[in-house]
């Protein structure tokens, strides 16, 4: 096939997915919606698998068999744990506007400039090679296919005649196009994703069609093509994997590519930066592991189909080239080539972009801006300066590849250049795992981590590789620095039988993570890192903590500031649309807050970083009066305060709650208070009244001696009762307040209530003869045991009978005394035909003094002491008093007291007399 | 916060069992033989991968945490 025909088909290619980009980019509506989807997210993501996938892959696995997989088996593993780790990193990228992994790593790290520094630096020359890698692969394509066979020995071309000279100038002036057409704030470029993925459907395609080309046009099915090849004992071993030292070596690289996936620039280009919804990471968490699977599915039997009809000697590396040709499909062959082009050249277009940014902002631009004599701060218009860096670092980057590749890599397989790439840029992911879950890292911690993995990387890896190629004298790789077989890079202190990269992973991790934990261990972290440590740590928790710098600036100066970095129209809908959503007019507002000032600082860190953006806007901030110790110290205060007002109102409710409770008891003991009152002018009334009359008549008899003998005796009589009335008093009031005082606890004994009632309606027949009232006793034969103090229990008995002879009508008074209950309790009740108690008062007649009636025109019933003592005496026995009955029918008074057990000896005890006080007493009860 | 939770522990047992099933030494098991004419190592790892992928793809694109047959019995 002619040169002139290859040429022409690469370019014309480009050229169309460079239109397809324009068009994105300027295509309205329509084309949003296309790059808003999940998928393109996904076939972006793709850009993983560059040349080295494409032609390498298959190289690899004609050599070593299925050793080829596990860079794409870490990946699959990664993405499983991807919506906790990948999720946090999109997370904490979108609140601080991160663009790139050195951003990443300096912005947690304290937004230490230095920290990002290393990073880019480190992450340039891990590059350097992998893009070495894709201008060879796309070189030898080009030899491979304009030869129009396998080419056994290349040989070195005159530079001009270089294919991949013209590959890199093609390849840099595509990036420049893409990547630094113009600023965007947030770094996307949504016609870069689109050609990406357009590249990824070639790059799957191409190789599925030679895949089924193999199995189908040059054999019969898979099932021949595996047989043939199990035939041959030349590709026999490809089928087998066995023996510790591989399996390390599997293992090792698992891991590598794991790390690989989260550090390599141009993965975190399309997968953080260029991602617009996080929602699409849910299904690129499996669709990209299928694609992962898919583009990996033929890789094996081109391989052997490589092996079999392929002239030994030839480049494996150029398989999927000359595995088509040698079937006299030359057409095949030039898709096979597109597809490795797609894949070279979108992995060259994304890694320039995100390095060319790193560069950009994290090395050159704080540089810059550092320069005082430059005056760079002041200039008013930026944007040009910052685009045409960022060029330059383009062109840089691809020089050196271009470099590399001529003068060292000719003697090395893709796959071996690429995984010494990837064991540099894994020297990453320690200090971005660990600052993403471990408050505790420190900027020292993993600045001596990541310095002492890339020394160690430099000296198992990129120095050895450039002593075999001839560019460094070949001794040191052979026997050690110094001669000293300790110090053999590819066996240090004595490691040896592991392969290159296993044997370099081993040593840059222990150096690496040994460093990174010891010593953030042993450092402490400036508040600053606190800060920025807590708000990656706990990106999940708050979006935004970020307000503890009390900054203020004039607006005007913040917007000029940014608009030199991204242009004046820009800077200003930036600020205004920001307003907007505050509920504040820009135009109108002259000094900017806290809030403003980090939304500023967060545009700007988008163009130029977070180290950069933070020192620039420092420039402009009126003054902070705080320094961060100072804000920290306040913080820890204001914690401080904020817990001691906790407890102080846990303190302060606990006193409103003992303050309500006192007044409830103030107001408590008021009452008792007033009752008391009462209760002593009561007495007194109830007392005075008779020592009255007996006084008055007593002076009468004095001053009178000549009254008639009748007369004479009827005040004699009226002095006697007065004179008993008195003692029933005292006597019961004596009785109250011993109960009251519940000094004398009852006696208690099993007692047949039955009988005491029987006992009591006896006693008092001849108060209710002398009343002219019938008691009928209503009591069974049946015993009634409850347990109680004989003498208390007459004392309420009497008390009950007593009243109710006093108030049922003379003459044809009914009075029923009776017995019943359930096996619970002993219930007796006493049942007359007076006047009943209205339904108010039936709870009032128990309390001390009080009587039912208009104590005005009725004549009291007595004292008023008698049902209260009856229900102290009853609750003392644990049970109830209370009266019932119809009213106008008559009150029912019912003593209810717990049922107890039968005593073993019972016997009906001989019933003695009742106490003669009470019996006297309620026999003479006034009416 | 309770299903996304669940949903992350799921995903962190696909990791530890791919990560056991795609590595030594259960991976050298498979080593050497065919099946059908086929290698088995290539059947078994191809296999093994696509399974992990089916994994992946029920719990993320499953509803969060609500794994089938939680319904409610239906009364007959």
């Amino acid at each position: 096939m002619s040169t002139t025909v290859v040429v022409v088909a690469a370019l014309a290619y480009l050229l169309l997915l460079f239109a397809v980009a324009y068009a994105v980019e300027h295509g309205g509506v329509g084309a949003t919606r296309f790059t808003r989807s999940s998928l393109v997210y996904t076939l972006s993501l793709a850009v993983y698998c560059s040349s080295w996938t494409f032609n390498g892959g298959i190289g690899r696995a004609s050599q070593a068999g299925i050793d080829f997989l596990p860079i794409y088996l870490g990946p699959t593993l990664a993405f499983c744990l991807g919506s906790v780790l990948i999720r946090k990193v999109l997370r904490v990228s979108r609140a601080n506007r991160i663009t790139s992994i050195a951003d990443l790593i300096g912005a947690r790290f304290g937004k230490s400039t230095g920290l990002a520094a290393l990073v880019t630096i480190i992450a340039v020359v891990g590059m350097v090679p992998y893009i070495a890698l894709q201008l060879k692969s796309i070189s030898s394509g080009l030899d491979v296919l304009t030869a129009g066979r396998p080419v056994v020995d290349p040989g070195v071309a005159p530079v001009l005649a270089d294919g991949a000279l013209w590959a890199a100038v093609v390849l840099t002036i595509f990036a420049m196009l893409f990547g630094s057409r113009s600023l965007h704030p947030d770094e996307h470029h949504p016609g870069m994703v689109v050609a990406v993925a357009l590249e990824s459907i070639l790059k799957l395609v191409a190789l599925t069609a030679i895949g089924l080309f193999v199995g189908f046009g040059i054999f019969h099915g898979f099932g021949d093509l595996f047989a043939k090849g199990a035939a041959s004992a030349d590709v026999q071993p490809l089928y087998q994997h066995s023996g510790v030292m591989r399996g390390i070596d599997w293992i090792a690289m698992t891991f590598l590519a794991m790390a690989a996936i989260l550090c390599l620039p141009r993965q975190f280009q399309v997968m953080v930066v260029e991602n617009v919804d996080e929602r699409h990471l849910d299904r690129a968490l499996w669709l990209f592991p299928l694609y992962l699977l898919a583009i990996n599915l033929f890789v094996l039997p081109i391989a052997i189909v490589g092996r079999l009809t392929v002239p030994v000697g030839a480049d494996p590396d150029s398989l999927v080239l000359t595995v088509p040709l040698a079937a006299g499909q030359p057409m095949l062959a030039l898709v096979a080539f597109l597809g490795g082009l797609s894949a070279s050249a979108s992995m060259v277009v994304v890694e320039a972009t995100a390095l060319s940014l790193m560069v950009c902002n994290d090395v050159v631009m704080p540089a810059l801006l550092r320069w005082r004599s430059l005056g760079l701060a002041r200039r008013p218009d930026l944007t040009r300066l910052l685009l045409w860096i960022r060029r330059a670092a383009m062109a840089g980057l691809m020089v050196l590849g271009y470099l590399y590749m001529r003068w060292d890599s000719q003697r090395y397989a893709l796959v071996s250049i690429g995984l010494m790439s990837f064991v540099a840029i894994a020297q990453f992911a320690p200090a971005i795992v660990g600052g993403l879950f471990w408050r505790g890292a420190t900027k020292a911690g993993a600045v001596a981590g990541i310095s002492l993995g890339f020394l160690v990387w430099l000296y198992t890896q990129f120095l050895p590789s450039l002593a075999q190629s001839g560019s460094l004298p070949s001794a040191f790789a052979n026997t050690g620095l110094f001669g000293l077989a300790l110090l053999k890079p590819y066996a240090l202190f004595g490691l040896s039988g592991l392969d290159p990269v296993t044997h370099s992973v081993f040593w840059t991790m222990l150096a690496n993570v040994g460093a990174f934990l010891g010593v953030s261990l042993l450092t402490r972290q400036s508040p600053i890192e606190r800060a920025q440590a807590t708000l990656f740590v706990d990106a999940f928790r708050f979006d935004d903590a970020a307000q503890i710098w009390r900054r203020t600036a004039y607006l005007p100066d913040l917007v000029s500031l940014a608009a030199r970095f991204l242009g004046r129209e820009r800077a200003t809908a930036a600020f205004a649309g920001w307003a907007r959503t505050r509920g504040v007019d820009a135009a109108t507002t002259m000094l900017a807050d806290a809030e403003m000032v980090l939304f500023g600082e967060r545009l700007l860190a988008g163009v130029v970083g977070a180290a950069s953006a933070r020192v620039l806007v420092s420039a402009v901030v009126e003054e902070e009066p705080l320094g961060i110790d100072e804000v920290m110290r306040i913080l820890d205060e204001t914690s401080r305060v904020i817990e001691a007002n906790r407890r102080l109102e846990d303190k302060s409710r606990a006193l409103e709650d003992a303050t309500a409770e006192l007044k409830q008891a103030n107001a408590r003991l008021q009452v008792l208070d007033r009752l008391k009152d009462d209760f002593v002018a009561t007495v007194n009334h109830e007392l005075r009244t008779p020592l009255t009359s007996i006084r008055t008549f007593s002076e009468i008899l004095r001053d009178h001696p000549d009254l008639p003998l009748g007369e004479r005796q009827d005040f004699l009589r009226v002095v006697v009762t007065e004179t008993e009335r008195l003692t029933r008093l005292i006597n019961q009031l004596l009785d109250l307040s011993k109960i009251e005082a519940g000094g004398a606890a009852p006696a208690m004994t099993p007692l047949d209530l039955a009988a005491i009632a029987h006992d009591c309606a006896a006693a008092m027949r001849q108060v209710f003869a002398v009343n002219r009232v019938n008691l009928r006793a209503d009591l069974g034969d049946a015993p009634a045991w409850a347990m109680g103090d004989r003498d208390r229990l007459v004392q309420v008995i009497v008390n009950l009978l007593g009243n109710a002879a006093k108030f049922s009508p003379s003459g044809h008074g009914r009075v029923t005394l009776g017995i019943g209950g359930d096996h619970e309790a002993v219930e007796l009740f006493v049942a007359d035909n007076g006047p009943g108690i209205q339904p108010a008062d039936r709870e009032i007649v128990f309390e001390r003094f009080r009587q039912v009636g208009d104590t005005l025109t009725d004549k009291p019933g007595g004292a008023g002491l008698g049902l209260a003592i009856c229900r102290r005496i009853v609750v003392q026995h644990g049970g109830d008093i209370w009266v019932e009955g119809e009213e106008g029918q008559g009150a029912v008074f019912r003593v209810r007291l717990p049922r107890a057990a039968e005593p073993a000896t019972a016997e009906r005890a001989p019933m003695a007399e009742p106490r003669p006080t009470v019996v006297r007493e309620l026999a003479q009860m006034p009416r | 916060m309770q299903q996304s939770s669940k949903r992350r522990d799921r995903l962190i047992g696909l990791f530890v069992a791919g990560a056991v099933l795609l590595n030594p030494p259960v991976l050298n098991l498979f080593s050497g033989g065919t099946v059908f004419g086929w290698p088995a190592l290539y059947l078994y790892v191809f296999g093994a991968w696509a399974l992990l992928i089916a994994g992946l793809a029920a719990v993320l694109e499953g509803k969060p945490g609500l794994p089938r047959g939680d319904e409610p019995d239906r009364p007959p």
